[in-house]
């Protein structure tokens, strides 16, 4: 891949970034959280095209024009969640969609043993005739790897395959990735463990900001080297500086636990104060933030709440304590797409504009109104559908249900994530103008500068664990990484 | 431009009340006896069994789900008005314990919903057998009939000229659109309907108002079993059966999304008399009754496929 560029509404994903990928090898892709990692895999498998750039499979140039014909290519893709159908088996998994054939019927005794030469390939002796849904996760990702190869796949991207693996899983899927490169098969890895990085790995592409940084040899470069690499970013002055004293305490989480996903989470957060949570994807900190508003059950811990111990056990318990939620997916969570703006802005306010149980149209409208206006939202009017409005307005709208009523502790999950720019910088001034008002804002992003530019204090968070806490004016770009990679400065 | 909702939703209900007259006229045209005061009363008391249970279909449909066990609610609590009736318990308490014994099973189709996590059409559909059994057994198999003149009134009254039963109807429906447009209750279905995580982290109570919803349909199973029984003079195990079907198509037609979220009581309210008007006017043109059955399939789809071809062209 030459010169890929790629554009979206208002974001440059990918400027000029090349990789290549010889036979035989695994190429690690490295970059932090919104580097252009995803994109680029998006478009060597098909999912979305390129806008630049050349693409050569063994010295021929291709055009890849969907994911049909990007396996048709060879170029096969294993991502974080599997892909398989749990009740069928595992033959007929490895041969979906393409299952071996006589007089136009399946050909089972053939697609069986095909399977079984397929496994045995890659050093396995699994059962075909089970269901895939009774194996282990390691297995289950080694039927996909198999699948990869009845593709005759010539490039295998693997996605953070071990993300969800145990030590002994991820022996097997190497020694399984070992077989292909022999094979001569090249292989894209992408993951965040750096040790498995350097055990499995060949080279190293990094990207930082939808660009190249370099490409080495890994025998040539040590971890912090890389870390610095993907961290070194250009601090720019799109972050409005405010000035607020600390107030009271608003919130208080003691010894938070959701096992297997958060554990002993331990935090304040203060009036006037903004507090970043930084880490990498699946670190547990849309988790955190589901668990403080009462969405997800907890297996222990305290919530305190203005000094008040709190139960919050659901989020309209959470609601009434004052809490605001802006989730991550805000088509999925956030927004009721197929209502209005006016309705969905009511939504967390239906007590404050109603009286017995009937809802005052008037006053919500002017309330919805004020909101188009206060946020600068770009609709029709109130009663304009919100699935018609563009993200950044979309993501407006969910702020506006939260401001319009009487929330002090913010909980901002990836606020900006899609945004444009203007848009962003809306929401930035937003952000300040609650914390000026003496409410507390936590601000989830995967976006390190964001995080540094509009945080007082900085949470890392690490495998479901508070890592690191950063004073914001004293942490720098390449502290947060190292704490969210678990490797020591 | 504008696609606000406001003008959406009665464009759409403008289609349906056009597909009602253009069917009106055709009628009109067909048979001269179509169009008389006293026919037109009678297809909409004729109607109006079917309308009032679509009513609280409406809610159940709106916040997601469905509701299977309608008929079979209106026949237990017709039958436990019929029995209180006949012990003497007088007209105010029968009606006030059927429409509280329709109401119970509607909470319980909300409760085995909400907290027994069952999909609706599993739960109803249990419902619907479950609530016939008790008629069954209540009734010994056997309808319970012969009431009170003042009972009866109830369906062959005549203030004003307009059947009491076409009253009920407008009552029944004044009161859900207040529930259903205006009410923090009402407002929390769509949302419900329309995305259910979004609402619960907004701080909807979901499984309450989804409770409610059931609650609701059951009520109007109730006033409807009171209806019929009044007009029958007579309670039976077996009556409703196949109603839910009915009222399921009278919603549908009246552009009420079987996803959820969307949908008004005024659809639901043409959608039953559509098939009311089709119904009478099949009968009037001496058409069999098999072929009704055929004809009245062919509306719903038509009028779904219209619809969705209609969203799509929106978009």
């Amino acid at each position: 891949m030459r010169g890929i560029c790629k554009q979206f509404p208002g974001v440059v994903a990918l400027n000029d970034v090349s990789l290549e990928v010889q036979a035989g090898e695994v190429h690690v892709l490295l970059g932090e959280n919104g580097a252009g990692k995803s994109t680029l895999v998006k478009i060597l498998s098909g999912a979305v095209q390129k806008d630049a750039g050349a693409i050569a499979l063994a010295g021929q140039r291709v055009e890849i024009r969907g994911p049909d014909h990007a396996r048709q290519l060879g170029i096969s893709i294993i991502y974080q969640e599997l892909t398989l159908v749990p009740h069928l088996s595992v033959a007929e998994n490895i041969f979906l969609g393409k299952a071996p054939r006589r007089w136009g019927l399946v050909n089972w005794r053939r697609m069986r043993e095909d399977a079984e030469r397929l496994l045995h390939g890659l050093g396995l002796a699994i059962d075909v005739a089970r269901p895939v849904g009774q194996l282990g996760l390691a297995q289950q990702q080694m039927v996909e790897l198999a699948r990869a190869l009845a593709d005759d796949a010539r490039v295998l991207v693997m996605d953070e395959p071990t993300s969800a693996l145990t030590g002994v899983e991820v022996e097997q899927l190497f020694s399984s990735t070992s077989r292909l490169i022999a094979r001569g098969v090249a292989v894209v890895y992408i993951s965040h463990r750096m040790d498995e990085v350097f055990r499995i790995g060949h080279r190293v592409t990094v990207l930082r900001d939808g660009r190249n940084v370099t490409t080495r040899h890994l025998a040539d470069v040590t971890v912090a080297e890389l870390v610095q690499m993907m961290a070194n970013r250009e601090v720019s002055d799109q972050y409005p500086r405010r000035q607020i004293a600390r107030g009271s305490e608003l919130l208080r989480v003691e010894g938070l636990t959701r096992r297997g996903v958060l554990h002993d989470i331990n935090l304040s957060l203060h009036s006037g104060e903004v507090l970043g949570i930084a880490g990498l994807v699946g670190a547990g900190r849309t988790e955190l933030a589901r668990a403080i508003m009462g969405a997800d059950p907890i297996d222990g811990g305290r919530i305190t709440i203005r000094g008040q111990a709190a139960r919050v056990r659901t989020p309209a318990a959470a609601v009434r304590q004052g809490l605001g939620f802006l989730p991550e997916d805000r088509k999925a969570h956030g927004l009721v797409l197929g209502l209005s703006v006016q309705h969905n802005v009511a939504l967390p306010n239906h007590h404050r504009l109603s009286k017995w149980g009937l809802v005052d149209g008037r006053r919500e409208r002017r309330e919805a109104e004020r909101m188009i206006e206060q946020l600068r939202i770009k609709t029709p009017g109130p009663d304009r559908i919100t699935r018609w409005l563009s993200g950044g307005n979309q993501q407006k709208v969910v702020l506006a249900k939260w401001l319009a009523g009487h929330a002090q502790i913010f909980i901002f999950d990836e606020p900006t994530r899609g945004i444009d720019v203007a848009a962003r910088r809306d929401i930035y001034d937003l952000m300040n103008g609650l914390v000026g008002r003496g409410a507390g804002v936590i601000m989830v992003s995967s976006d390190l500068p964001e995080v540094l530019g509009m945080s007082d204090r900085v949470l890392v968070m690490r495998s479901g664990r508070i890592q690191a806490e950063f004073d914001a004016s004293e942490a720098s770009e390449a502290a947060v990484m190292h704490a969210a990679f678990g490797v020591a400065s | 431009m504008n696609t606000g909702k406001a003008r959406s939703t009665s464009a759409r209900q403008l289609g349906t009340l056009l597909g009602l007259l253009v069917l009106c006229c055709v009628l009109w045209i067909l048979t001269p006896h179509f169009l008389t005061v006293s026919n037109l009363l009678n297809v909409l008391e004729q109607s109006a069994i079917n309308a009032i249970v679509a009513a609280g279909m409406t809610f159940a449909i709106i916040s997601g789900g469905i509701d299977l066990s309608v008929g079979s609610v209106l026949a237990l609590s017709g039958i436990v008005l019929a029995s209180v009736l006949q012990a003497g318990g007088g007209l105010p308490l029968a009606v006030v314990l059927a429409l509280a014994t329709a109401a119970a099973c509607g909470l319980l189709n909300g409760v085995l919903v909400t907290l027994g996590r069952l999909p609706p059409f599993i739960a109803t559909l249990g419902m619907m057998s479950v609530a016939r059994g008790l008629a069954l057994i209540w009734a010994e198999g056997r309808p319970i009939s012969g009431f009170e003149e003042s009972f009866r009134l109830i369906a062959t009254g005549r203030p004003l000229g307009i059947p009491s039963p076409v009253l009920i109807t407008l009552v029944v429906y004044g009161l859900a659109h207040v529930a259903l447009a205006h009410s923090v209750f009402g407002r929390s279905v769509y949302a419900i309907g329309g995305n259910e995580e979004a609402s619960r982290l907004s701080g909807v109570p979901v499984r309450w108002h989804k409770t409610g919803a059931y609650v609701v349909c059951g009520l109007s199973s109730g006033v409807a079993a009171v209806v019929l029984t009044a007009r029958l003079n007579s309670a039976q195990p077996t009556a409703g059966i196949m109603y839910e079907l009915d009222a399921i198509a009278a919603t549908v037609i009246g552009g009420t999304s079987l996803f959820g979220g969307e949908g008004t009581l005024v659809g639901a309210l043409i959608g039953a008399l559509i098939m009311g008007v089709l119904r009478n006017g099949l009968n009037l043109l001496d058409v069999s009754s098999f072929v009704q059955q055929l004809v009245i399939g062919i509306v719903i789809i038509a009028a779904v496929l219209i619809d969705t071809a209609l969203k799509r062209g929106r978009r």
